[in-house]
């Protein structure tokens, strides 16, 4: 049913480190490799190894530079990934019914059995959450790994989502966001963590925690006036040399 | 967003073909037996041929029958309710029409306002997307409801109304067109929005995430110059509007000149809803530096 729950107190999602976050794109191949052979249609590639290749994925990581007003510019890798909305419109949009939005945890999901491929909730999605696989003809997006985090045949530190496991800075955190107390929760209220796009009205679950303030590159070092150069003026051969160079 | 040969076929030539059916259902013209079936016959053509030309556009379109399931939130869903209604009670119309050469008024009235209600689903399934600005906009609506019951009017003959009608389509969508170029800034998204970094600074895109294409940029990052979309602008005005009126002014009926007013409108259509998809933004293009 795409009417979305009136309300679901669980709001399962990731919490995203942009300080952390040191671009390695390990995410992107763990998201890869762990959906492609479980939830549903495999994740296909197109001209894999010829000229253009393209291909299925839930989790992408973007690079950014950001010019402040004063001193250096900064880059910013930037995983994206489904931000399980709660006012999902992919959710909505959907004829089918094969979008829905989990009342009890609040994961969005897509029932490949139902989808007609009509790509018009990948249309509704503002961040580029959901492609549409040119193999299986029908839509993919981010489970939230949900047959990794309920599945007790996997050992317990491996029940969170694959890009979280496998991220080697500790840039992707998972949790209940619906819960103040969650660990998450607190990361967020500490850190200022933001929504993406907020002036659509998506109400995100998943939160970015924006770069901690970097320094301006104007501190000068407390060692700098033991580094101050000696001599000001050339003397000896090397000073005949460039006084003699200079008059030429 | 990718103008999709299959969809605007789809929606050009079943945007005609409910229009013809709303005024055939309105009794316009009230024609019986052979001259009946022509005309319900190129209707049912073109409002049929359209939906399945959108089936082409499906990825997996054996589920299809599931789609009328969601018409409680899903413009889609509705479209596919209504059209297969707005069909069935024309058919029932149709058959009093051609064989027993008698109007069920009552059924006919049904019919025509569940074919122009089926073009307003069409709409809002464009109207109702925030992530592009351009169709999110009060225009989309009228713009496809004026085509398809002024064009409609045409194809039914009536081209007092037809002339008159064109006049008003065209003012629709110069004002869609203008204020849907300021759309996409009035919205507000940019790309310090859509990264949450813009309290930092101004952000640019420094690497895209894949060195290829991918779905998200060849269906959704169309990009157009603006020298052309200005060309095929005018050419659509001239063959939508112009044209058609000017033919009909100078007196078209049954003759070269109905056949010109009429291509020319159907032609000149394409070139709008062409246009429709080119020129429309979709808000996933700031990820990848592309809007603006
Ligand atoms: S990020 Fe996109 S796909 Fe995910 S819930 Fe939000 S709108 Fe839907
Ligand atoms: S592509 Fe599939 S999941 Fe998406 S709106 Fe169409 S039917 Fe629903
Ligand atoms: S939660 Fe799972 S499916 Fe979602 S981005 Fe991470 S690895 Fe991919």
């Amino acid at each position: 049913m795409t009417a979305l729950p009136a309300k679901s107190d669980v709001k399962l999602g990731l919490v995203i480190d942009l300080d952390t976050c040191v671009g390695c794109h390990a995410c992107v191949v763990s998201c890869k490799g762990w959906n492609t052979e479980n939830y549903g249609a495999p994740l296909s590639d197109q001209d894999a190894y010829g000229e253009n290749p393209s291909g299925t994925f839930l989790n992408r990581v973007h690079s950014f530079e950001v010019q402040p007003e004063q001193g250096a510019a900064q880059t910013i890798h930037f995983p994206k990934s489904c931000l399980h909305c709660e006012d999902a419109p992919c959710v909505t949009v959907c004829p089918t019914g094969a979008s829905y939005k989990r009342a009890e945890d609040g994961i969005v999901l897509v029932n490949e059995d139902a989808c007609i491929g009509c790509g018009l909730c990948a249309w509704a999605c503002p961040y580029g959450a959901r492609e549409l696989d040119q193999a299986a003809g029908v839509m993919k997006k981010c489970t939230l790994c949900v047959d990794r985090i309920y599945n007790e045949n996997l050992p317990e530190e491996d029940r969170e989502p694959a890009c979280v496991r496998t991220c080697p800075a500790g840039a992707r955190h998972f949790g209940d966001l619906g819960d103040e107390n969650s660990d998450v929760s607190q990361l967020v209220k500490e850190r200022g963590g933001m929504d993406l796009m907020p002036e659509l009205g998506t109400k995100p679950v998943n939160k970015y925690l924006p770069p901690r303030p970097k320094d301006t590159g104007n501190e000068i070092d407390i060692l700098a006036p033991l580094l101050a150069p000696v001599a000001t003026e050339t003397t000896g051969f090397l000073g005949w040399l460039d006084r003699t160079l200079e008059k030429l | 967003m990718h103008p999709a040969p299959s969809v605007i076929l789809f929606s050009v030539l079943s945007g005609l073909g409910f229009g013809m059916l709303a005024w055939l259902g309105f009794g316009e013209p009230g024609v019986t037996g052979m001259s009946a079936f022509i005309f319900f016959f190129v209707a049912y053509a073109l409002a049929v041929g359209g939906l399945l030309s959108a089936t082409f556009h499906l990825g997996n379109p054996k589920n299809a029958l599931k789609s009328f399931s969601q018409w409680r939130t899903s413009w889609l869903s509705r479209e596919g309710c209504c059209a297969v209604a707005a069909l069935l009670v024309m058919g029932i119309y149709a058959i009093g029409a051609i064989f027993l050469e008698t109007h069920w008024v009552f059924v006919g009235i049904i019919g025509a306002i569940l074919s122009i209600v089926t073009v307003f689903t069409t709409s809002m399934i464009y109207g109702q997307l925030k992530t592009v600005p351009r169709w999110n906009h009060w225009t989309t609506p009228p713009l496809f409801l004026s085509l398809s019951i002024f064009g409609g009017a045409l194809m039914t003959g009536q081209i007092k109304v037809a002339m008159v009608g064109f006049i008003v389509v065209g003012l629709i969508q110069i004002a869609a067109w203008l204020m849907g170029d300021k759309q996409f800034a009035t919205r507000g998204s940019s790309m310090e929005t859509a990264t949450g970094l813009g309290d930092i600074g101004k952000v640019r895109m420094f690497e895209p995430p894949h060195t290829g294409t991918n779905y998200l940029l060849k269906e959704m990052v169309y990009v157009i110059g603006r020298k052309h979309a200005m060309k095929l602008r005018v050419i659509a005005i001239l063959l939508m509007v112009v044209i058609p009126v000017l033919m009909i002014w100078m007196g078209a009926h049954h003759d070269i000149k109905a056949v010109i007013a009429v291509l020319s409108h159907i032609v000149g259509v394409f070139a709008s809803r062409w246009l429709f998809f080119a020129e429309a933004e979709h808000v996933v293009g700031l990820y990848y530096g592309k809007r603006g």
